[in-house]
């Protein structure tokens, strides 16, 4: 993202999606920011060999 | 990999086909032959005595009383600790128990056969609510209903059965999800329609007035009356998905206060188990968290086949019950539980979901891809034996289970 476009997006009404951990939702959510919230973690809870073995095995 | 999807395909097709009648009840004796004088059949994968949790300890102390192996309470806990009782999960009999789980020689068991399969499966009758062997109760009250069930109740029960074609369950359980019935810790409407088909064949089949208004009163007062028999049927839909390969399919899981428990299809009738975790939920009146005993029984069938807290939007009231949030919230978990199984029960729908099916086929690798454990509504026992429930609350299963199942079954399937 080139600098003009950085501007622009804080210069205007944000409308946040966040990923992961809710803390950094919520805290924008009490400053009224526009945010939606999306429940997500690491396939396995980062575990990399569950991780590999879901890889192989498809879901 | 294709060859799992087919498997799971056959594995939920397997469950959706499924016809379980409740046909019978017998004396566990004549139910389960290789049942023998002093062995007893608990809730959950296999645990030694010494690691019993205080609830079971008590149950297994008052069913030894109560089958005439020991002299008191004293005694059998004494003959238990000597090892003169023989200890095996219900499940390697064709059997379910919920809490502790008892399963006896002399105890009646209601038979549900899976008529699209032939197999059969067993579960004691529900002993009503309060001081009960199945939350670790043993005084004397809890011994002589647990006589009048074998001596009077049972047979009684049985000959009804007998008298007609059994009772059918799989529509009996869609009506019971439209009445509000998650049939884990809501049964109010399942018990009352099957009353109803049993209340005409109870009076025709009955000699003694009296005999039949206490029956009849014991079902009607006894809100989770059919808790048991939706455990039979869960066990009886279940069996026939064991042991299809590349299946990633749950088949069981279980508790026993100190372990859970998983099978899946793939992988046998292998167990996989993590120690067993707190329920969070709300407590009776007098009693706290401190009292509570860890997360027991085989009651987590009804979770295994789409039902209990995977159909917690059919049950609103439930979700407040078992202190899950509002009742607003109910969907929520359902629709969590979708993320994580095979796909839908169209037989068993939720309407104030938009007739949703109930999430069926709970999949190993999606519940560890998506990091959501099975979501259990479950009754919390007191920590001490002979005490009793003491609340109701949610429970997830371990992680811990799926990750050992996981790593077994990509074995299985030649995948390192």
């Amino acid at each position: 993202m080139d600098n003009n476009k950085t501007a622009d997006l804080i210069s205007k009404p944000l409308n946040v999606v966040n990923i992961g951990l809710e803390g950094f939702a919520n805290e924008l959510k009490q400053q009224d920011v526009s945010t939606i919230h999306v429940d997500w973690s690491p396939p396995a809870g980062g575990d990399p060999k569950i991780a590999d073995l879901l890889s192989k095995l498809g879901t | 990999m294709e060859l799992i999807e087919k498997a799971n395909q056959e594995a939920l097709s397997r469950m959706l086909a499924a016809d379980p009648v409740l046909i019978d009840v017998i004396p566990a004796s004549e139910a389960i032959p290789n049942l023998k004088s002093h062995m007893i059949l608990h809730a959950g994968p296999p645990v030694a005595w010494e690691n019993m949790c205080g609830p079971m300890q008590g149950a297994i102390a008052g069913i030894a009383k109560f089958e005439g192996w020991a002299d008191s309470l004293e005694d059998a806990f004494e003959k238990a600790a000597a090892g003169a009782f023989d200890f095996h999960p219900n499940h390697h009999f064709d059997a379910v128990g919920p809490m502790t789980g008892m399963t006896t020689i002399s105890q009646p068991l209601m038979v549900v056969e899976n008529r699209k399969f032939g197999n059969k499966a067993y579960c004691a009758l529900n002993e009503g609510l309060g001081k009960v062997m199945r939350f670790g109760g043993n005084d004397d009250s809890v011994l002589e209903r647990l006589a009048w069930l074998r001596d009077d109740f049972g047979p009684a029960f049985g000959k009804a059965l007998r008298s007609g074609d059994g009772i059918p369950l799989k529509h009996l359980v869609a009506r019971g999800l439209t009445m509000g019935d998650e049939m884990h810790q809501r049964n109010v409407a399942c018990s009352g329609l099957i009353l109803r088909e049993l209340a005409p064949a109870l009076a025709r089949t009955s000699t003694d007035n009296e005999e039949l208004a206490k029956i009849l009163a014991f079902i009607g007062g006894n809100d989770q009356f059919f808790l048991n028999v939706a455990m039979a049927m869960g066990k009886a839909i279940m069996d026939p998905v064991r042991g299809i390969e590349g299946s990633s399919v749950v088949t069981a899981m279980c508790r026993n206060g100190t372990d859970f428990g998983i099978r899946v299809s793939g992988t046998g009738d292998q167990w996989f188990t993590a120690p067993v975790e707190m329920p969070e939920g709300l407590y009776f009146p007098g009693y706290t968290e401190a009292d509570a005993n860890p997360d027991m029984g085989d009651s987590t069938i009804v979770e295994t086949i789409g039902l209990g807290g995977f159909a917690m939007g059919a049950a609103p009231a439930v979700a407040g019950f078992v202190g899950a949030g509002a009742a607003s919230d109910a969907g929520n978990f359902t629709r969590t539980m979708s993320e994580i199984t095979t796909g839908e029960n169209p037989e068993w729908t939720i309407p104030a979901m938009d007739y949703l099916g109930v999430p069926t086929g709970i999949d190993i690798r999606m519940v560890l891809d998506t990091g959501l454990a099975p979501t259990i509504n479950t009754g919390i026992a007191h920590k001490e034996p002979g005490v009793g429930q003491v609340g109701a609350g949610v429970v997830r299963a371990p992680m811990k289970c799926f990750e050992q199942a996981l790593i077994a079954f990509a074995e299985s399937v030649g995948v390192k």
